[in-house]
């Protein structure tokens, strides 16, 4: 009971702390802005700690976050080589594969207006479709290796990109296209200097929503078959033997991977779009 | 009208590729039966054999549509086989999900807009979490709710729950601070309270918001459901016809579950965009 009565007052106390900062003047400084969200994650691992061990929840339904990081730190290498597996050789591969394919075939149907307006809403539809549906029929096209999880992320990413990336293309002004005409520029120099680089924000958008896409795929497309190693046959492997704080071992490295990864493409997206009004502090 | 025929024309292009990639791909299965039969195949011969073989590599769309059609009107809805069993066992998963998340979204926004302390600790834990592969969870929750005894239906829905609460949380925290300080002040001179301008400015203005995650969550609910699916070992529901399916080769029965999944997918979101239109229009939001 006292670990229940030591989480609830930590939260309280980690509560009035916020709602105190949240009110003083300190909110206009970056630095202290993190603060608040980081108290608050360290409050809801208290909360789970304490209440996990005062009321004696087994290990098998949820084990406390002290036992999860323990398990990380004892696990590294087999971690490692499931993160090599999934995220590494599947994600990323099919990652670059699918986005740069959704890239070169907008600027393919760029030129046609026709295939734009039948493309489009083809491509808005299926970015709506559960198409990690679509793993199952993959795994059994390219086996149970990573070939198979790369191509159903390159499946997945690739609406998206596509349609914001034809988006994108349309983005540049009817001045701007004018002043590239008055200058004499041919078709792919207006696309290289100033249709592309206008895109940029747009496609960032897609490559953004993508990531995510990418690591779901990739996880997902593991429940259907792979070989003993990689972050979803690991959670399915442990699931079915109980050892949940291997799960959640693997579900934190995969929230880490996720979040780095956008994170990345975030600041990737600040150097080359450094231009645009969304990026300008 | 001017984008008809773009769309049929892509959609017949689509059809005539998968027609000759099935071909392509089926062959070296027929020209093998058929070395073993000790004969040989003829071009014209093989083209229409690779479109009726039992477990093809990649199925003819016409198979996909008959097995599509045979499984959803040919045989009883209360039949283990027939799709309309699964895909309301989805379905209803995904509505009772859906309903939850996008309750439970709506309070925390307006719990967010009316707290500062609770907008600046939860907000960005909202936003971050959109960056981690939730459906990695899936299996856990399934399969640590069936050993505290909650199995069928719940589980499946509280994953959907789960997928379709950040885009209802981000977007109705948009909306709901979409009204310009003008609008605000405005109802301050009334001397309306808080409750007030939620009911009478803020949620009013936050519909197109609202709609717009609603498309995006419903979506993102049927995939909850259909991933919550496949760790209890293939019982009911599409996800479950998918996974039976890829155990047991029968790729048309695959294709025949996806149809069926894209097809409920589309309706749901525009049953969706239809009310949306029907709301913002009753209100004198229309675009």
């Amino acid at each position: 009971m006292i670990w229940v009565m030591f989480a609830i007052a930590f939260w309280a106390a980690a509560w009035a702390v916020n709602l105190r900062l949240a009110r003083s003047g300190l909110m206009a400084r970056r630095g202290w802005r993190l603060v608040v969200p980081a108290l608050f994650g360290v409050t809801l691992l208290v909360l789970w700690e304490g209440i996990v061990r005062g009321l004696q929840v087994p290990g098998v339904i949820l084990p406390p976050p002290s036992a999860i990081a323990l398990r990380i730190a004892s696990e590294g290498p087999t971690l490692w080589a499931d993160f090599r597996q999934t995220f590494l050789k599947g994600a990323l591969s099919g990652y670059a594969i699918g986005c740069g394919a959704a890239v070169l075939t907008a600027i393919a149907i760029d030129r046609s207006p026709f295939l734009q307006r039948g493309l489009l809403p083809v491509g808005n539809f299926v970015a709506a479709l559960p198409i990690v549906g679509i793993a199952p029929i993959l795994v059994m096209w390219f086996g149970f290796d990573w070939q198979s999880k790369a191509a159903v992320v390159v499946v997945m990413v690739f609406f998206p990109v596509l349609v914001n990336t034809v988006a994108g293309l349309a983005a540049a002004e009817r001045m701007q296209r004018d002043l590239m005409a008055t200058w004499g520029a041919g078709y792919w120099q207006s696309l290289v200097k100033l249709r592309l680089p206008a895109a940029m924000p747009f496609i960032f958008n897609g490559l953004k929503i993508a990531t995510t896409l990418a690591l779901i795929g990739a996880i997902v497309a593991e429940f259907f078959g792979s070989p003993i190693v990689g972050m979803g046959f690991r959670i399915t492997a442990e699931v079915g033997r109980l050892g949940l704080d291997m799960v959640w071992a693997e579900i934190a490295v995969a929230a880490v991977a996720g979040s780095a990864f956008y994170g990345l493409v975030a600041l990737i997206e600040r150097r080359v779009t450094f231009w645009h009004p969304s990026q300008r502090v | 009208m001017n984008r008809v025929l773009p769309v049929l024309s892509v959609v017949g292009v689509i059809v005539v590729l998968w027609y000759a990639a099935a071909v392509w791909m089926n062959a070296p299965w027929v020209r093998d039966q058929a070395a073993r039969a000790g004969a040989t195949v003829s071009f014209a011969e093989l083209v229409p054999e690779t479109m009726a073989l039992e477990r093809p590599v990649l199925p003819a769309p016409h198979q996909v549509v008959v097995e599509l059609v045979k499984s959803t009107f040919g045989i009883k809805v209360t039949s283990k086989k027939s799709l309309v069993y699964h895909g309301w066992i989805t379905l209803s998963a995904t509505l009772l999900g859906f309903a939850i998340g996008t309750g439970a979204g709506v309070l925390l926004a307006v719990g967010i807009i009316h707290n500062r302390a609770m907008d600046l600790s939860v907000m960005p834990w909202a936003i971050a979490s959109q960056t981690i592969p939730i459906l990695a969870i899936a299996p856990m929750i399934i399969v640590v709710l069936n050993s505290v005894g909650v199995q069928g239906l719940v589980p499946k829905a509280i994953i959907s729950a789960y997928l379709s609460f950040f885009p209802v949380v981000v977007g109705m925290v948009k909306g709901l601070r979409s009204p310009d300080a003008m609008q605000l002040d405005l109802l301050r001179t009334y001397s309306a309270t808080g409750t007030e301008t939620l009911a009478k400015l803020r949620l009013p203005s936050s519909m197109p918001y609202l709609f717009a995650s609603l498309k995006v969550g419903i979506a993102a609910s049927l995939v909850g459901a259909i991933v919550g699916e496949l760790p209890t070992g293939a019982v009911a529901g599409l996800g479950a016809r998918l996974l039976s399916g890829s155990y047991y080769g029968q790729t048309v029965q695959i294709w025949a579950a996806l149809f069926a999944a894209a097809l409920v997918a589309a309706a749901l979101v525009a049953i969706v965009g239809v009310i949306e239109r029907q709301v913002l229009a009753r209100m004198g939001m229309a675009r």
